[in-house]
């Protein structure tokens, strides 16, 4: 699925402008991930953070700005085809099959692939390795944690080379989300670029390239994670001193 | 079409509801000159019935959001009453069984007691558990033992016209008020048990109540005669073979130059029609009262958002439960109204399609939480009902005129026409359900 | 001993055989309504109404066959004419939704407006039905009667008490298992089955991964149509036809399908054979068990019967409003929302 490679962002939203329905939650967002990049939007509570994200991936009708993966504008795609241009997104509840096995999961993650899956599910398995030893069970019988992990397999099965997680740590122990840091840093090394919502800011800013501030659906501040960290401006406002 | 769901129209012109109750008039009026009077008051008659049960239904529909699917059973309790407020009571019947019965209610009262006691005694847990089972066994047991030859002896007595223990020979007209009297302590028991739930389960619950009261009405001959019907109800308005026998009245027909026969029905269906028409005014006019008073007011508040009204401390399953009980009631009184027009109670005829969904019909079409038009529904679809027959015979007519005459084929579809009502009704809903989501006479949002 | 055989095939021949097949029936009902309910997230109230046209169409179907000499020796000649019957059903629950549920899908209305639609949709099924068959009873069983009758088994056995088994009632357990099992095989191995569960378990998960609404939902009907015709036509089969009838096995199709879990399908198999034995057993008379079971020469007074049979559908009830009272989500957790 790989494209022309023309030295710009995979994956960029310009001047996102929109919200559902009523007013607008996004007041001119500007969001852009590369290849292999771990990019991070944190903010306060109503910023628009998970609103940019769901605009990015088409769940949110844009009323103006434009999107684009590997340059080609994907503004008019239903989520749908952003999944087969190449779009992964792991929604922040209601991520899993409950009622399905882990295996299932991630066989549903590849229902748009023709050609075999097993090979990525292998992939998957050695990346999460406790979800082979459970590929049997039920997803909804799995910890908090692994069923993370089954939600964020069965997003890689289409291998998207973009990844978006929505508040993939929300709910879960200071020791699983470590845990799934890890996980993230090591799916990034395999080539997508990941861009993730998070609540821990600063945990999320430690493993991030770079992050994005959002606040009142406007960009505050961006830059690499350790020049937000260490921006004092950014420490007092955003990440509690 | 429901709460949430509705679209903000335009507000509706205020002349739209007199104009269609005035249109339904003319309808009628037009049977009246076609079909002759007699046909257009019978069918005012069960008109006013109909808009009776559509005004209760609605009332636990349109301002609680019940989905009520057990109205057949609640008319037919109704129905019930007719027989028990009405019919003369059989002495033979009840020195024959009386006792029995009596016998078998204590059994009944003492092992509730019982349970009630050791449940209360013991603690939670599988013992429990089976003591209770094995308690209502032997309660059951004994009640049976009481009941059985009690119920046999009830049935023994003169059977052919008899053969149960008939009623308080009271005027029929009481059994109005008793008829919804007992349909609302039916409805309370189902109420405390199946409301809350989820709607669509709690139709099903509804459905499954009301198939049963009708199995007991059919088969506890003891208490409804069953499918051997009980006839002859007697009348809160004369019978027309007195008015005929009266000089006077032969007179006064003769003058406005009707026959006897004909100016006989007309007199007793008009008394009847008289009659209906004043109870469905006063139950229209609380209706109005109670939606606009405080109470209504709630009620719409909690139909609109439960969540909201329960945070501001509504006891929510209360209201509900008020709601189903007076909807219930509403339809008891029209089932006890109808019987005593039949003159009959036959308890095979109770039907579902027939009283419970083409009243649902009735409410939709007519516009969901709208009193007045439940109302208009209850008209203009029993008018449809009813009209639907020779519609369906005159289409059968069309197409039987092109089959060979007295051929098997020309038979079958023959029989066949009085079917197509059920086909009308389906695409009536499904049309106004499409085309007009909020009804003939739409609620009044206040917004 | 031969007392406790006796009773033990007594019971067999009344109760064990009858709610088998009659649970079967049941199950091929529920089914439907549980894969409806999954996916389209309502509950169907034109089922019975569905299952009672299917078979009237398998009816007209056999009647032609068996007027053009076709027979299909033992077996009923209803089995050649169930294709007909099931095209049929598919073709009406189709129509229903094309003209009907998609509107209120693409409005995303709420369940009870699918819920009153169905209702809609059950009168106009119920007056095509009563139109072009009438509302009375049909027979269409032919073929061989019985598997062994009552006499053959007590020759074979010894026994006082025989056991007979209808051709109907073997074939309807056979061809109910045969169906389920294939049904079940669609849903676990097959990638439109893991979509059809997949879709119903997170709709909008399902979406995302791509799976396409529009094809689900029509494989659910096809399906649910199928199983309702061949539900309609094994259960005329064994009793008789009649319309009303059948839009009356709604409640013990509901309660099966509630008392299982909604939406879940297994559910729907073990809570229709539940609910069809305790149909049978609270209605069935005891006395000649009993007689088997007690004393020498001791009988007991009464049928021994808990309930008339007028009253079996009190028995759906009954197990419906335990279910919503204790365990709303059934046996095998279903959906509640």
């Amino acid at each position: 699925m790989s494209g022309q490679d023309t030295g710009g962002p995979l994956l960029s939203g310009r001047g996102m402008i929109g919200g559902y329905g009523g007013a607008d939650i996004l007041h001119g967002v500007n969001i852009e991930a590369h290849a292999g990049e771990i990019v991070v939007i944190v903010g306060p509570n109503g910023a628009g953070k998970s609103t940019a994200m769901k605009a990015l991936f088409g769940m949110m009708p844009l009323r103006e700005g434009r999107v684009t993966l590997r340059g080609a504008d994907i503004t008019a795609l239903s989520p749908q085809d952003r999944v087969k241009a190449g779009m992964g997104f792991v929604p922040q509840t209601g991520n899993v099959f409950a009622s399905m096995s882990v295996e299932e999961n991630l066989e549903m993650g590849g229902f748009l692939r023709e050609d075999d899956v097993s090979e990525t599910m292998e992939m998957v398995f050695s990346l999460f390795p406790i979800l082979k030893e459970k590929r049997r069970q039920p997803a909804g019988e799995l910890s908090g944690g692994q069923r993370q992990q089954v939600a964020v397999g069965r997003a890689l099965m289409t291998r998207p080379e973009a990844l978006m997680l929505d508040e993939p740590t929300a709910g879960v122990s200071p020791i699983v989300m470590d845990e799934l840091f890890d996980k993230i840093l090591d799916i990034a090394a395999t080539g997508p670029a990941i861009l993730m919502v998070e609540q821990n800011a600063r945990q999320a800013l430690n493993i991030a390239d770079r992050g994005y501030v959002l606040a009142q659906g406007e960009n505050r501040y961006e830059g690499t994670g350790a020049d937000l960290m260490a921006d004092p401006e950014v420490r007092r406002s955003f990440l509690g001193g | 079409m429901s709460a949430g769901t509705r679209i903000a129209a335009a507000p509706a012109s205020l002349w739209r509801g007199p104009l269609l109750y005035a249109g339904m008039a003319a309808l009628l009026i037009g049977v009246g000159v076609l079909q002759g009077w007699n046909v257009a008051l019978s069918i005012l008659c069960f008109g006013l019935i109909s808009a009776i049960m559509a005004l209760g239904v609605n009332i636990a529909w349109g301002y609680a959001g019940i989905f009520n699917v057990g109205v057949m059973g609640f008319a037919a309790l109704g129905g019930l009453a007719a027989v028990l407020v009405a019919q003369p009571p059989v002495a033979e019947a009840w020195a024959a069984g009386g006792a029995g019965l009596g016998l078998s209610l204590l059994a009944v009262a003492v092992t509730v007691a019982i349970i009630v006691l050791v449940r209360a005694r013991m603690a939670r847990g599988a013992a429990r558990g089976w003591v209770t089972a094995a308690l209502i066994g032997a309660g059951y047991a004994a009640a049976r033992a009481a009941f059985d030859p009690a119920v046999d002896a009830i049935e023994a007595v003169n059977p052919a016209s008899q053969g149960y223990l008939g009623g308080l020979a009271a005027p029929i007209v009481l059994a109005w008020p008793a008829g919804g009297l007992l349909a609302a302590l039916a409805a309370w028991g189902i109420g405390k048990t199946a409301l809350g739930l989820r709607s669509d389960y709690l139709a099903i619950a509804t459905l499954g109540i009301s198939e049963i009261v009708i199995a007991v009405l059919k088969n506890e001959d003891w208490l409804s005669r069953g499918v051997k019907n009980v006839t002859g109800l007697p009348r809160p308005v004369p019978y027309e073979i007195d008015l005929q026998a009266s000089a006077d009245f032969v007179a006064r027909a003769a003058a406005l130059g009707l026959d006897p026969g004909e100016a006989s029905g007309i007199a007793v269906k008009g008394l009847y029609a008289l009659m209906f028409a004043v109870v469905l005014g006063v139950l229209i006019w609380l209706a109005e009262r109670a939606l606009n008073s405080p109470w209504g007011r709630m009620m719409r508040a909690i139909r609109d958002n439960e969540t909201a009204a329960a945070a501001m401390g509504k006891n929510i399953t209360r209201r509900h439960l008020e709601t189903f009980v007076l909807g219930s009631a509403l339809v008891g009184i029209a089932g006890a109204m109808m019987v005593t027009f039949d003159g009959q109670f036959t308890p095979a005829s109770y039907n579902p399609l027939r009283f419970t969904f083409l009243i649902w019909v009735m409410v939709i079409v007519g516009g969901s939480g709208s009193n007045w038009g439940s109302v208009l529904g209850g008209f203009l679809i029993w008018f449809a009902w009813v009209e639907a027959e020779p519609l369906g015979l005159w289409l059968a007519g069309g197409v039987v005129a092109l089959l060979p005459e007295g051929s098997a084929a020309a038979d079958h579809v023959q029989a066949g026409a009085p079917h197509m009502r059920m086909i009308f009704m389906g695409v009536i809903l499904l049309t106004a359900m499409r085309f007009a989501p909020r009804g003939l006479i739409p609620e009044r949002t206040g917004r | 001993m031969t007392d406790i055989l006796n009773a033990l095939v007594l019971f067999m021949n009344f109760v064990g055989v009858p709610a088998l097949a009659y649970g079967s029936q049941l199950a091929l009902g529920a089914l439907g309504v549980t894969l409806i309910f999954g996916v389209l997230r309502f509950a169907f109230f034109a089922h019975g109404d569905l299952m009672a046209f299917g078979t009237m169409v398998t009816i007209l179907a056999t009647w032609g066959l068996q007027a053009m000499g076709v027979s299909l020796g033992v077996l009923p000649t209803a089995l050649l004419a169930l294709p007909f019957g099931a095209a049929a059903a598919v073709l009406a629950a189709l129509s229903a939704d094309k003209a009907v549920f998609a509107f209120y899908r693409k409005q995303r209305a709420k369940p009870v407006v699918f819920f009153i639609a169905s209702v809609g949709v059950m009168f106009v099924l119920n007056g095509l039905v009563r139109i072009i068959i009438g509302p009375d009873d049909q027979r269409f069983a032919d073929g061989g009667r019985f598997l062994f009758k009552v006499g053959e088994f007590r020759d074979w056995s010894g026994l006082s008490e025989g056991l007979a088994i209808r051709t109907t009632q073997a074939l309807t357990v056979v061809a109910a298992l045969i169906v389920m099992v294939a049904l079940f095989r669609f849903l676990e191995r097959t990638k439109m089955g893991k979509a059809m569960r997949a879709y119903s378990d997170n709709e909008d998960l399902a979406l995302l991964s791509g799976v396409d609404p529009a094809r689900v939902v029509r494989w659910t009907w096809v399906i649910a149509a199928v199983l309702a015709t061949l539900a309609g036509v094994l259960y005329g089969l064994d009793k008789s036809f009649k319309p009303f009838t059948y839009f009356q096995l709604l409640l013990p199709i509901f309660a099966a399908a509630i008392l299982g879990g909604i939406g879940s399908p297994k559910g729907a198999v073990v809570g229709a054979y539940i609910v069809a034995f305790s149909e049978v057993m609270v209605t069935y008379a005891y006395r000649k068990f009993a007689m088997y079971l007690g004393p020498q020469d001791w009988a007991p007074e009464g049928l021994l019967q808990l309930l008339s049979t007028e009253y079996k559908f009190s028995v759906s009830f009954l197990i419906l409003v335990a279910v919503l009272v204790t365990r709303p989500t059934g046996l095998f957790k279903g959906k509640v929302f």
